[in-house]
């Protein structure tokens, strides 16, 4: 149970799962800081539920430990750990209303009478579901129930609260409400909320700490803004949001900035933001950062094509074109339309630029696809691993 | 001609037919009701009969006789009272045999799935006589006297299977969320079973129970071949039989309708005022 | 908060409650499986070498000693092979019409029902928890030569001798009443499964009624057919009660012999080895048929 005062830091050590020959996930060493929305961020099947349930208890780890504080749980019984969980599609008990629902653990743990009441009340308040406290699960709709989930949990006031992909059974609107409205919450018990997920977007509006997973590892963990504006690897460009990545060639150093040859000129990349100095490098820049030019910027990396597509998002325009960077792979760029847009139709020839601030390098060995196979999955999709 | 009349309406035909479509199950299912009630009516009707003579079989004068005196042959009374102890004892002990099985195939992973299925569904293949002779050549190489036990051990036998099938369905059905959810809230093995499982699989137990039930208590097949002179119900039907059916029986076979038609529609109102609550 | 380290002790009992996970499902297993070992395999046995046992004299009376007499078995199929082909046809022919009877009737249930869909589930079961015997005997009632059924029937000209019990025709139809709710329930369960919204797709995509029917919710229902016809043919075949009450000498069937020659005329033998000609055609008509059937996962 929550100490008053300082929160925990969840540790999980060297962990490996493995099921048969399959290893869902791959010496993992994550520290997540006591009373922080963590997200655990990757596509299905890239280990993160299979994490979630080993600090819930619902699975063992073939090897390694997991720590709460400096206590060893790795092998304690779901029930032994102040861990909670709200599941997936919710796992509400049918047989029982929504107030039996939330008084479950507390009962369990020997909380009696008026103390039950009490607790289950205030944290229905919290969730404003006080008046349904006699309807049965059955009776509720998925937001409704999502909350009954919430409050279950939370009562028993667990130094560590784990919510399973929480918000994929909802519909779009009802989706952003929540997100919200778990925020608060979470913001209000100061509670350290783990937060399973493969939808970029919710993991970035609700997390103060990302940790992108695939395959089994960790790529990058950090603050949202932080890891956008600096992804380390392909999968992260790719992944959490997207990215126009080129292969090039290091030719050289102008102060801080490295000149990296790739096909069809040069560019500029700051050394800070660079994976490396000498060797080959790969290249990238947001679609957002880049802009159609206006023949008058200096020193900023440029890049032409011909227009593939035009489409008129309202708030911006998205070009897609044709490089010698690669044909097979067209640059994406996303232009505010503060200043109306140009007249631009396809099969013309166009001419992008950006700050050099904004480039970023990555390990000349990446895989320039990975992570981006996935960007078709829907982020309604409620079944993982 | 008016504009009035030129309206495209459905011709008659097309009407009558797509009623008598919209009918024609509703009238079937009727049918089919009346077919399956048709000798429960019967039997009905001649608990008020009073034969003329031995046959209970064509329509003498009504009389409230044998409803008022059930009794009238005690060795009927005996044989319901016996076959009702005996019911009673073999769907205890099949339901609770039979729903271990079900949470060890539902629950549980185990080497031995495969035989333990076929083993579960074998005497449901099993055509009574072969597994009422089995047992008997079974006891008779054992020299077990046949009697009420012999009788109860044959009941329990059959109907394990069927509870296994019953249960398991049930649990089946249960998402297994639920019991890893009662385990994340502080209930232990135990308690997640108690307050979680237990109560989502008793509507299944239950129905398994009844099955049983139902099973033993008319079971003739398998008791002709192990009761040696013991009298079960269905026994005391077929040996009454040669003399003439007593109309008791069928007061018996009504109450035994009525009575279990009574606690299947309790049980479902109580489900419904429960769900309302 | 007290740190607790990870003590020799509880690593211990856990990984005691681990091995007692692993023997748990056999702990669950064990009286059930034991009792139906006992009573059900180890019988099986016993039948199988009464089966072989040759008679210590002239008559059965005399006893019987243990054997390797085959001949029990050609010897009594030569015998009652008339009874055996019997047994399949009628309960063949029973399960048919308990099909054609059920199916409407647990479509009926499952899609038309509405609010009585419960009660109507409850009659359904309910004629059935009146004894077996009490039917069939009212059945005889029913059917009677005098009765309004066989005078009418027999007024259009439909009967040839006039009657209908003690003949086949009241065999088959008391074997159809007697297991029909073994057909409707499974039929039941599987159509109850099959979301609506399948079949009004189907219409969707310009499926006319009936071709809806065939080519969705029948196959979807399938499941439920392969079941039901199973509990519908399976104590049909060995039943003797209904050849006994409703048909004639002629009419007998297997399970008949196996009765009388087990209890009245006490052959064992013979009757041990018709009894496993009977389990051994029926278990191979049943894997042929949910093999054929495509509906494996039923076992």
């Amino acid at each position: 149970m929550a100490t008053a005062g300082r929160i925990e830091d969840l540790h999980i050590v060297r962990v490996t799962k493995s099921f048969g020959a399959f290893t869902a996930v791959d010496d993992l060493t994550l520290t997540i800081p006591g009373g922080s929305f963590f997200a655990l961020l990757g596509p299905s099947g890239c280990g993160k539920t299979t994490t979630l349930r080993m600090v819930a208890g619902l699975e063992e780890p073939t090897a390694g430990q997991i720590l709460l504080g400096d206590r060893d749980i790795t092998t304690s019984r779901p029930y032994q750990r102040s861990i909670n969980t709200v599941f997936q599609s919710y796992a509400l008990f049918p047989h029982l209303d929504v107030f039996e629902n939330v008084a479950f653990g507390l009962r369990r743990r020997g909380v009696k009478g008026d103390d039950v009441t009490k607790q289950v009340t205030s944290v229905l308040e919290l969730v404003e579901l006080a008046s349904l406290a006699r309807r049965k699960p059955g009776q509720l709709s998925g937001g409704q129930q999502q909350r009954v989930a919430v409050a279950r949990a939370l009562v028993n006031r667990p130094d560590v609260l784990l919510l399973d992909e929480p918000l994929g059974a909802l519909d779009l609107k009802l989706r952003r409400q929540m997100q919200i409205e778990l925020k608060r919450i979470q913001s209000e018990v100061g509670t350290t909320f783990i937060h399973v997920t493969h939808d970029q977007e919710e993991a970035m509006t609700m997390a103060d700490t990302i940790a992108v997973m695939n395959a089994g590892v960790i790529e990058q963990m950090g603050a949202p803004a932080e890891m956008y504006d600096l992804p380390k690897t392909a999968f992260v460009a790719n992944f959490l949001g997207q990215s126009n990545l080129v292969q090039g060639q290091i030719t050289g150093q102008e102060g801080d900035l490295l000149v990296v040859r790739v096909p069809g000129g040069d560019v500029r990349v700051p050394v800070s933001r660079s994976a490396d100095t000498t060797g080959s490098l790969v290249v990238g820049v947001r679609p957002e950062k880049l802009r159609v030019a206006n023949g008058n910027e200096a020193n900023v990396n440029r890049v032409r094509g011909r227009v593939l597509d035009v489409s008129f998002i309202g708030v911006s325009t998205q070009y897609t074109l044709e490089t010698p960077w690669d044909p097979e792979r067209p640059v994406t760029c996303f232009e505010q339309n503060d200043e109306g847009a140009p007249d631009v139709k396809p099969g013309d020839t166009l001419e992008l630029v950006w700050e050099y601030a904004y480039t970023f390098g990555l390990d000349g060995d990446e895989d320039l696809e990975a992570g981006t196979q996935f960007l078709g999955e829907s982020s309604t999709d409620d079944e993982d691993e | 001609m008016s504009t009035k009349e030129a309206a495209p309406r459905p011709s008659t035909w097309h009407r009558t037919s797509r009623w008598i479509r919209n009918h024609l199950v509703v009238a079937y299912g009727l049918a089919a009701l009346f077919y399956l009630f048709l000798p429960i009516a019967v039997v009905f009707a001649f608990s008020f009969n009073k034969p003329a003579g031995r046959q209970n079989s064509t329509w003498n004068q009504f009389s409230l006789d044998a409803w008022r005196n059930i009794c009238f042959d005690p060795s009927m009374c005996t044989a319901v009272g016996l076959s009702l102890r005996i019911a009673l004892i073999a769907t205890t002990i099949a339901t609770l045999l039979g729903t271990l099985i079900a949470f060890a195939l539902v629950r549980h992973r185990f080497r031995g799935r495969a035989l333990t299925n076929l083993l579960i569904f074998l005497p449901m293949a099993t055509p009574e006589v072969v597994l009422g002779s089995s047992l008997l050549a079974l006891f008779l190489n054992a020299g077990l006297p046949l009697g009420p036990v012999t009788i109860t051990i044959a009941h329990i036998m059959f109907c394990i299977s069927f509870v296994v099938v019953t249960v398991k369905a049930r649990l089946q059905g249960m998402d297994p969320r639920l019991e890893e959810a009662a385990g994340d809230l502080y209930a232990n093995e135990r308690q997640t079973f108690r307050y979680v499982t237990l109560p989502l699989v008793a509507p299944g137990i239950a129905a398994a129970a009844l099955l049983s039930f139902s099973l033993s208590f008319d079971d003739y097949i398998i008791t002709n071949f192990n009761s040696g002179s013991t009298l079960t119900f269905p026994m005391y039907i077929w040996g009454a039989a040669l003399r003439g059916i007593p109309p008791q029986v069928n007061v018996v076979g009504s109450i035994m309708f009525f009575g279990s038609l009574a606690i299947v529609l309790v049980a479902q109102l109580a489900g419904r005022a429960r769900r309302k609550a | 908060m007290v740190a607790v380290l990870p003590s020799s002790g509880q690593t211990f009992q856990q990984g005691g409650g681990r091995r007692g996970r692993r023997i748990t499902p056999y702990l669950l297993l064990l009286p059930g499986m034991a009792w139906l070992a006992v009573f059900f395999l180890i019988p099986l046995f016993s039948l199988a070498q009464t089966s072989l046992m040759q008679m210590r004299g002239a008559s059965p009376d005399q006893g019987f000693v243990n054997a390797f007499n085959v001949a029990n078995y050609t010897n009594s199929m030569q015998q009652f092979m008339a009874q055996y082909l019997r047994s399949f046809w009628y309960s063949g022919l029973a399960t048919i019409f308990a099909l054609l009877i059920s199916y409407p009737l647990a479509y009926f249930i499952a899609f038309k029902s509405g609010r009585w869909k419960n009660l109507l589930l409850v009659l359904v079961v309910a004629p059935f928890f009146a004894s077996f015997l009490i039917r069939t005997y009212a059945w005889r009632t029913i059917l009677a030569d005098d009765g309004w059924i066989t005078t009418t029937i027999s007024h259009l000209g439909l009967l040839p001798d006039n009657r209908i019990l003690a003949t086949p025709i009241a065999v088959v139809a008391g074997l159809t009443y007697n297991f029909l709710p073994f057909m409707t329930l499974p039929l039941y369960a599987s159509l109850d499964r099959i979301d609506p919204r399948l079949i009004e797709a189907a219409s969707d995509l310009y499926a006319k009624a009936f071709t809806g029917f065939r080519k969705v919710t029948f196959p979807l229902s399938l499941p439920g057919v392969v079941a039901g016809t199973l509990l519908t043919f399976i104590p049909a075949a060995g039943d003797y009660i209904n050849a006994q009450l409703l048909g004639a000498l002629q009419n007998k069937m297997i399970g008949n012999v196996i009765q009388s020659e087990f209890i009245d005329i006490r052959d064992y033998p013979t009757a041990a080895a018709l009894s496993f000609v009977l389990l051994a055609t029926i278990l191979i008509l049943v894997t042929v048929y949910v093999r054929r059937s495509g509906t494996e996962e039923l076992l």
